[in-house]
């Protein structure tokens, strides 16, 4: 019977450790990033659907560009701050085979629409429904961004609202690669 | 026969308006979803709690959301679904049924399935003790009486004699 309620025991709190590890976020990227290992964007390839637009598309067809890859939602007041930053760092990097990459996450494609026309917005926006593209890169709070070379490696993260360095940092990346 | 003819006069509406009928049927249907029920099945996405108990910006957007298809004449069921293609799974109030969020429902299953399988696996030895324990004072009871020395089973013979 002891052993019986040990084992009980040990079952609900190894279940206690792995849903708080679960839930909480993943940092390996950064830790990668701050080595200098550049890990490679994850779910690269994981079609998602164009926001405004019918079809869908992935990380991986912009390989050999160097990405800004930019999560946001109309509902986030420091996505709004950085909206103007990242159009007209979009203007520079497009010169430069280079773009940024929105994608909305826990919103709405009407209100994500809204926010893509009262700010001008001229990149592409993908929707992640599911959230799970976003968990991959740790996203926990937004806006977060992250820089992805033309081997699709990432860089730089920024998480949090942007500063003008980070995106001066993509630029120049995009210039002499 | 007054009851009986009322009886006739129904079953002859409901004959005659079988349209009548479906389209208050439809109608009862269409009634049952409203802004409140759908409110109490899904969560803020941002403020992490019930879209009913929610006061964000955030959750007037959800509100709107939702009631724009509960204008359009869209079931529970449609609507939540339209919830989930916009918010992903995290917008329902239960949690979905894979990954970790499974053992909101196996748990409780695995828990009253190991209570079921320890008593059906401890009540046999504990009756088998009750039983045992029953015996042994039965028995102690016998020993005694068999200990009584020969002078006080005289005497208790004597004090019984006496009753009779």
């Amino acid at each position: 019977m002891p052993i019986l309620v040990t084992l009980a025991a040990a079952g609900v709190v190894a279940l206690l450790i792995y849903g708080v590890s679960a839930q909480s976020p993943n940092r390996t990227l950064d830790e990668l990033v701050r080595r200098g290992e550049d890990p490679p964007a994850p779910q690269a390839t994981r079609l998602l659907p164009v926001l405004g637009a019918h079809g869908e598309r992935s990380l991986a067809s912009l390989r050999g560009k160097v990405v800004v890859l930019n999560f946001w939602a109309s509902w986030c007041e420091p996505c709004a701050l950085e909206a103007p930053l990242l159009e007209s760092a979009q203007r520079s990097l497009e010169r430069h085979d280079a773009t940024v990459l929105g994608v909305t996450y826990l919103d709405a494609s009407p209100d994500s629409e809204g926010f893509v026309r009262r700010y001008h917005l001229t990149y592409p926006v993908l929707r992640d429904t599911t959230g799970d593209f976003a968990h991959s890169y740790g996203t926990d709070q937004l806006p977060e961004s992250f820089v992805i070379d033309r081997q699709g490696r990432i860089v730089a993260i920024s998480r949090g609202e942007l500063e003008r360095s980070f995106v001066r940092r993509a630029v120049e990346l995009a210039e002499r690669s | 026969m007054r009851r009986r003819l009322a009886v006739w006069v129904c079953a002859a509406l409901a004959a005659s308006a079988p349209g009548a009928g479906a389209a208050l049927a439809g109608a009862a249907v269409r009634q049952r979803t409203s802004l409140l029920a759908v409110e109490r099945q899904v969560m803020c996405v941002t403020c992490k709690i019930p879209l009913q108990e929610a006061q964000s910006p955030q959750a007037d957007l959800e509100r709107e959301y939702i009631q724009g298809l509960v204008d359009k004449g869209e079931s529970e069921a449609q609507i939540k679904r339209a919830l989930v293609a916009q918010y992903g799974s995290t917008v329902l109030a239960l949690p979905s049924a894979h990954g970790f969020d499974l053992t909101v429902y196996v748990v409780p299953v695995v828990v009253v399935l190991a209570l079921v399988l320890t008593l059906m696996l401890l009540l046999p030895s504990w009756r088998r003790r009750a039983r045992a324990r029953e015996r042994e004072r039965a028995g102690s009871a016998g020993g005694e009486s068999a200990r009584l020395s020969a002078a006080d089973a005289a005497r208790l013979e004597s004090d019984l004699a006496r009753f009779d």
